[in-house]
């Protein structure tokens, strides 16, 4: 009983969490003790890499050229949190929506340059992205791949093994039989405990179908990483905080950063809440946790200014708890 | 009877049962095919924008584009198909559930798209 309580707490996440995204830390305590060095050790020998300790962000929803009071300060604002970070993440994933969509010629593309000019400030290793529907809806990925490349790929990082999932190319929101068969194929070298990360624009699973937060394949994508026990899926495109878990799945949702839109539990109408002029980025803002005191120790480390600063112990990071649980060892 | 007697005896007996077709088919038609209601989709609304049908009532929804590729979508009604211009889309639905439905075109149409939507009424 011991040696479990032991492992639990060395698999504790040290999460910096911003409301604008999740800032992870994977494998915090990794190397600390003699435990957890031979857990890294055997997991390593399972995955074909020797997990270690890492941070990640996850930004989504800028909506490059919508006409909005907020304009892409958001996403500026959220470029200099990260590049002010004492420790800065080894990634950052943007989870689709980069830009809205216009039909004005040249001015889609003018967008996406402004959005990659921004994102290019960001002082990390790589910067990741999967399109939303207002990136890739109107002309099935085009531009998107013009500028990032492929709209779905997998790569593997200290030890995790992320997939980035396009659910808006195909105009419906679907991940269609193809990507699905890739998505299989792409899976089938992996261990069941291997810690895997999805990140897509739509929820996975019906939120809010009416709402158009849905992906009509989704448990036929989930049904393929059912066999995987520690999953996390990270999206946008509902412009709030989220989290569910659903069988082994962790899913969570970051905020946007242009504007927000309500609890779908509270309203039947989808609509943005009002923009508040005294508190520009109210619901956009960093949401910030210190993982061990829920004191603003860190809060003040990332100098959050002019941004709503929110305290919430567990929020985004749950799902690394449950991607580090040693299933079946 | 020769082969040619028999043959006009065929004919007439086929035209007296097409005209009592003729005559009796127009009531068959009313009692048996369903209601026919048009919707017409455009950048970024439904025409019209609310329909009402009744609870176990069999209705066919013709439906059309003016301009690009919509969708329609209403998961608790088992809608789910895509309007391409140029054609009409034919459903054929029987709500067996009294409510409000909002319906929602899922095939992304331009910047008005996530305001896409109609009202489908079933009543008891």
């Amino acid at each position: 009983m011991k040696k479990d309580l032991d492992r639990r707490r060395f698999l504790k996440i040290a999460g910096t969490s911003m409301g604008v995204g999740a800032l992870y830390t994977v494998w915090p305590s990794l190397g600390r003790s003699a435990e957890a060095a031979e857990l890294a050790r055997r997991l390593g020998a399972k995955t074909g890499e020797r997990p270690t300790p890492f941070t990640f962000a996850q930004l989504s929803d800028a909506h490059v050229g919508f006409d909005g009071p907020i304009g892409t300060r958001a996403l500026e604002k959220a470029v200099a949190t990260i590049n002010g970070l004492p420790r800065r993440p080894d990634l950052v994933l943007f989870t689709g929506d980069l830009t809205h969509d216009t039909e004005k010629p040249g001015e889609h593309a003018a967008r996406m340059s402004l959005f990659k000019e921004i994102s290019g400030r960001l002082q990390v290793a790589k910067v990741y992205h999967v399109p939303g529907e207002h990136d890739a809806g109107l002309d099935g990925g085009e531009l998107f791949r013009s500028v990032f490349g492929p709209t779905s790929y997998s790569f593997d990082h200290r030890g995790v093994h992320f997939i980035a999932l396009d659910n808006v190319s195909r105009a419906k929101p679907e991940v269609g039989a193809e990507q699905r068969a890739w998505l299989a194929k792409d899976l089938s070298r992996f261990h069941p405990t291997t810690p895997i990360v999805v990140f897509t624009h739509r929820p996975l699973f019906d939120l809010r179908p009416d709402w158009e937060w849905f992906t009509s394949d989704g448990d036929d994508v989930m049904n393929l990483l059912a066999p995987y026990e520690n999953l996390t899926i990270l999206y946008g495109h509902i412009h709030r905080e989220d989290h569910h878990t659903i069988g082994h799945a962790q899913h969570f949702a970051a905020r946007s950063l242009c504007f927000a839109f309500p609890d779908p539990d509270k309203v039947e109408d989808k609509k943005a809440i009002p923009f508040d002029k005294d508190q520009p980025f109210k619901n956009l803002g960093l949401h910030v946790i210190d993982r061990t005191t829920g004191s603003a120790a860190h809060a003040d480390a990332v100098r959050v200014q002019e941004v709503e600063l929110a305290m919430n112990e567990f929020s985004g990071t749950e799902g690394f708890n449950q991607v580090l649980k040693p299933a079946t060892f | 009877m020769t082969r040619q007697s028999t043959f006009r005896a065929a004919a007439a007996g086929l035209a007296l049962v097409a005209s009592l077709l003729a005559v009796a088919s127009p009531l068959v038609r009313a009692q048996d095919e369903p209601r026919v209601i048009v919707i017409t989709a455009k950048r970024f609304e439904f025409s019209p924008n609310q329909i009402t049908l009744a609870k176990g009532e069999t209705v066919k929804l013709q439906i059309k584009s003016e301009d690009v590729t919509h969708g329609l979508f209403v998961r608790p009604l088992g809608i789910d198909t895509d309007i391409v211009p140029g054609r009409v889309t034919e459903l054929t639905v029987t709500p067996d559930t009294a409510g409000t439905y909002r319906a929602i075109c899922d095939h992304f149409c331009g910047a008005g798209h996530g305001g896409m939507k109609m009202t489908i009424v079933v009543r008891e």
